[in-house]
């Protein structure tokens, strides 16, 4: 009896294989590389200090121009003290960080965040990321030579 | 007794393995060919090969998809209200709704047309049509939003649109129902023989901007128009509809109007029309209609009523219409890759007939007219026709093509899609589709220039597809390959609304040119908060405008008092994110709209009109940090009489008061 009962278990089975028909289960061999081609991280080439003019004294309409790409940009999270708001406040960051740090912060925050030690305890502390604000490499140093003003250079 | 129970189990299992190896190939769960699996996997983090680009029927809105995977990825709302994106309801899209009727918040759209340079998709608009208060859309195919709405005057339904001819010149509009118009409108409804008008409107578009403007309109015998397509290549300058009901009966004409073995195929020639308006002959009419454009830098739409209008009357402009005899009740109306074929598909018909262009124009020129319909010459059959495809199917619908000679006609009452030979008129392959299609799609199935690869049936009967949701089921769609001889079935996916047409384009004509973020430096809204420092909250008498700016995680003012019974408080919310996929929304207790949903560097505003006094949470609605649950506000509702400043603030070192 055992066996009958095996018999019509073995028919159950070659019938859901014969149904199955020729349905191959092969799922595509999933390639990494190929799938985050798709998904840039990098929006545009890391600044050096090397690339970096100091200007001394300081080129006021960077400064003023710097000052409206904050107010429009920046200011909802960033203060001229050193208050943290959602990021941290901006008097002293000239003298803390290096000017390529800051430039790059602003416009490869995405490698920053990924590479850059300090840039991973700063977003530990924050918990929101430094977001993409669309600012390009000119704005950043126009940017970047108001933080100087801010800090009291002339 | 044993050998009994023995014999009937043995039974039992030889007739499992009888069923296993007959396996029913046209079962409701079909033969699902070897590689179908694969051929329509997409891996997770890869894209898909084309858009499609699909009509939502009675949701009023247009769907894209992914083929083949057949991924939802975006609803645009396009005719009908949606409050998930404040479409028709914050202030900026309520003009977008608006029509000589007022504000109509649901439409049923039908069609797509997807806009072409040289009759090949070239990825700039796609276009829609509203079947009720007839009206056609044009969405921005960077935005993925609907950017224009234009009103249908002198029209009882816009059916047989938005088609478009090959340069996107002009897309068309056509009267699914005649009604009675210019001035007589107060009629019995039985005098629609003397009384009833149709018309086909040529709505032309600009070649920079895509903005539509009806250029003229044609009035015709009171039928019911259906379908059309414009010519090209060697038809460019003629268009086709399809035409039903020519016994112009106003009452059952599920009866009535399937009398006649023939029905008619319309051949309009635009260019001549374009002559006779250039010449003058047009007859300026006083109507109404609305003409809606929003506006991508104010972020804001605006609202037109324009009076007039341009028609010619066929029966004083000869040379500008024929009628072909057509069997029977056509619905489908389509044009070969090469513009040489016009493939009729009459619903009741036993055939499918297919008329030959040159032999159109040879027909004409000889005036081999069989008749005359209200005043328009009919040319002959015989003279007009390539031949007829025989025993095709029971409920031919519509037909897309590839580029290899071959056509798909649809059938509805068969359920299935017929793969047949254009130039010999031979019947090569069919597929089953579960169940009753309606439309189909080839990608470039209506171009001069066809993607193929597959083709995607759009079915109206669902039933047993899909686990079932009670009496009301989703819609269901079928993708097959047709780059082999045989059509192979490889993928259901459920759709929205009750897709009719819909067209699919390569995702690189489209995918390089979407838009991320609006940018700050160009938004122009007049209420936009550009930078913290420009938020606040001023008072116009009973009028309150709140300029607000949202980011990462905070909206600036987020406390507000000051506000009275009876006022009427306009959020004019800026999010002045300027990342990908990074929208904030917008909530406030007892709005009696919706919500707010804004992208990156967009304003939008939401008027709330509280009816209580106290203090009411708001709140941002989109996921946006990880202190996106802090996101949040109050606003103090104080009584009319009462002395309550107005004051708005965030963060306890900033209160200001208003200036």
């Amino acid at each position: 009896m055992k066996s009958l009962i095996n018999f019509v278990f073995l028919c159950l089975i070659s019938m859901m294989l014969a149904c199955s028909g020729g349905v191959k289960k092969e799922i595509p061999q999933v390639d990494l590389a190929k799938i985050t081609e798709n998904q840039p991280e990098i929006h545009g080439t890391l600044v050096e200090d090397k690339d970096i003019v100091i200007n001394n004294p300081l080129k006021q309409d960077w400064v003023s121009t710097g000052k409206n790409i904050y107010e429009l940009k920046c200011l909802a999270c960033h203060k001229l003290s050193d208050e943290k708001l959602v990021g941290p406040g901006w008097s002293g960051v000239t003298k803390k960080r290096q000017p390529s740090w800051i430039l790059n912060m602003i416009t490869n925050v995405d490698v920053m965040l990924e590479t850059d030690e300090e840039a991973q305890k700063l977003l530990e502390q924050c918990l929101v990321r430094m977001p993409n604000q669309n600012i390009s490499a000119e704005e950043s140093r126009q940017i970047l030579e108001f933080m100087f003003h801010n800090d009291g250079q002339k | 007794m044993k050998s009994i129970i023995f014999k009937s189990i043995f039974g039992v299992g030889i007739l499992f393995m009888l069923i296993a190896t007959a396996c029913k190939p046209k079962g409701m769960q079909t033969a699902v060919q070897g590689d179908a699996a694969v051929k329509a996997y997409v891996p997770p983090g890869q894209y898909d090969e084309f858009y499609n680009i699909v009509s939502g029927g009675f949701s009023g809105q247009m769907s894209v998809y992914g083929i083949p995977s057949g991924r939802l990825f975006r609803v645009i709302p396009v005719f009908s209200v949606d409050p998930e994106k404040s479409w028709g309801f914050s202030e900026e899209t309520k003009p977008m709704l608006n029509t000589s009727h007022g504000f109509v918040p649901w439409d049923d759209l039908h069609h797509i047309a997807l806009s072409t340079t040289d009759g090949i998709h070239d990825g700039r608009w796609a276009f829609g049509n509203a079947n009720n208060t007839p009206r056609i859309a044009r969405i921005d195919m960077t935005t993925f939003r609907t950017n224009e709405i234009l009103e249908i005057p002198n029209s009882g339904g816009n059916h047989s649109s938005p088609f478009i001819t090959e340069n996107t010149e002009y897309v068309v509009a056509g009267t699914r129902f005649s009604i009675p118009m210019d001035g007589k409108v107060d009629v019995p409804i039985n005098s629609y023989k003397e009384n009833f008008k149709g018309t086909v409107s040529f709505i032309s578009v600009d070649k920079n901007n895509g903005t539509m403007n009806i250029a003229f309109q044609i009035l015709l015998p009171g039928v019911n128009f259906d379908l059309a397509r414009a010519g090209k290549g060697k038809s460019h300058g003629w268009f086709f509809f399809s035409c039903y009901n020519s016994e112009q009966a106003n009452t059952l004409l599920e009866v009535n109007a399937s009398q006649k073995d023939k029905d008619f195929i319309m051949a309009i020639n635009w260019k001549k029309a374009e002559e006779y308006v250039t010449a003058g002959k047009a007859v300026k009419k006083t109507v109404r209609y609305a003409h809606n454009i929003y506006d991508e830098n104010s972020h804001s739409a605006t609202s037109e009523i324009k009076n007039e209008v341009l028609v010619l009357d066929p029966k004083e402009l000869p040379g500008m219409v024929y009628f072909m005899p057509c069997p029977k009740s056509p619905h489908g109306c389509d044009t070969d890759p090469t513009g040489e074929y016009i493939v009729g598909s009459g619903k009741l018909a036993a055939v499918i007939p297919v008329f030959s262009f040159t032999k159109i124009l040879a027909a004409i020129d000889q005036k081999n007219f069989d008749s005359e319909y209200d005043g328009i010459p009919v040319l002959k059959y015989d003279a007009v026709l390539h031949g007829e495809v025989l025993k095709p199917g029971l409920g031919p619908l519509h037909t897309e093509f590839d580029d290899n000679g071959f056509a798909y006609t649809s059938f509805f009452v068969s359920s299935e899609i017929v793969k047949w030979k254009i130039s010999d008129l031979t019947v090569v392959d069919r597929v089953p589709t579960y169940y009753s299609i309606g439309h189909l799609c080839v990608p470039g199935g209506p171009t001069k220039k066809p993607w193929g690869k597959y083709v995607i049936a759009y079915n109206k009967i669902t039933k047993d597809r899909y686990l079932p949701t009670g009496p009301e089921l989703t819609q269901s769609a079928q993708l097959y390959s047709i780059d082999g001889d045989k059509m192979k079935l490889l993928l259901d996916f459920p759709t929205i609304g009750e897709p009719h047409y819909a067209e699919a384009i390569p995702a690189e004509l489209i995918k390089p040119k979407s838009v991320k973020i609006f940018k700050l430096e160009e938004n122009k809204h007049p209420y936009a908060t550009l930078g913290e420092k420009q938020a606040k909250v001023e008072r116009k008498g009973n009028d309150v405008h709140v300029y607000m700016s949202s980011i990462r995680s905070h909206f600036v003012p987020d406390n507000i008092e000051g506000i009275k019974m009876g006022d009427h408080v306009y959020f004019h919310v800026t999010n002045l994110e300027q990342d990908w996929d990074v929208p904030h929304g917008f909530a406030v207790k007892g709005a009696n709209n919706a919500e707010l949903l804004i992208m990156p560097g967009e304003t939008q505003t939401l008027l709330w009109e509280p009816n209580r006094t106290g203090v009411f949470p708001m709140y941002c609605t989109d996921f946006c940090s990880a202190l996106h649950q802090e996101m949040q506000g109050y606003i103090r509702v104080s009584p009319a009489s009462s002395n309550v400043p107005l004051t708005f603030s965030t963060g306890a070192k900033m209160p200001q008061t208003e200036q």
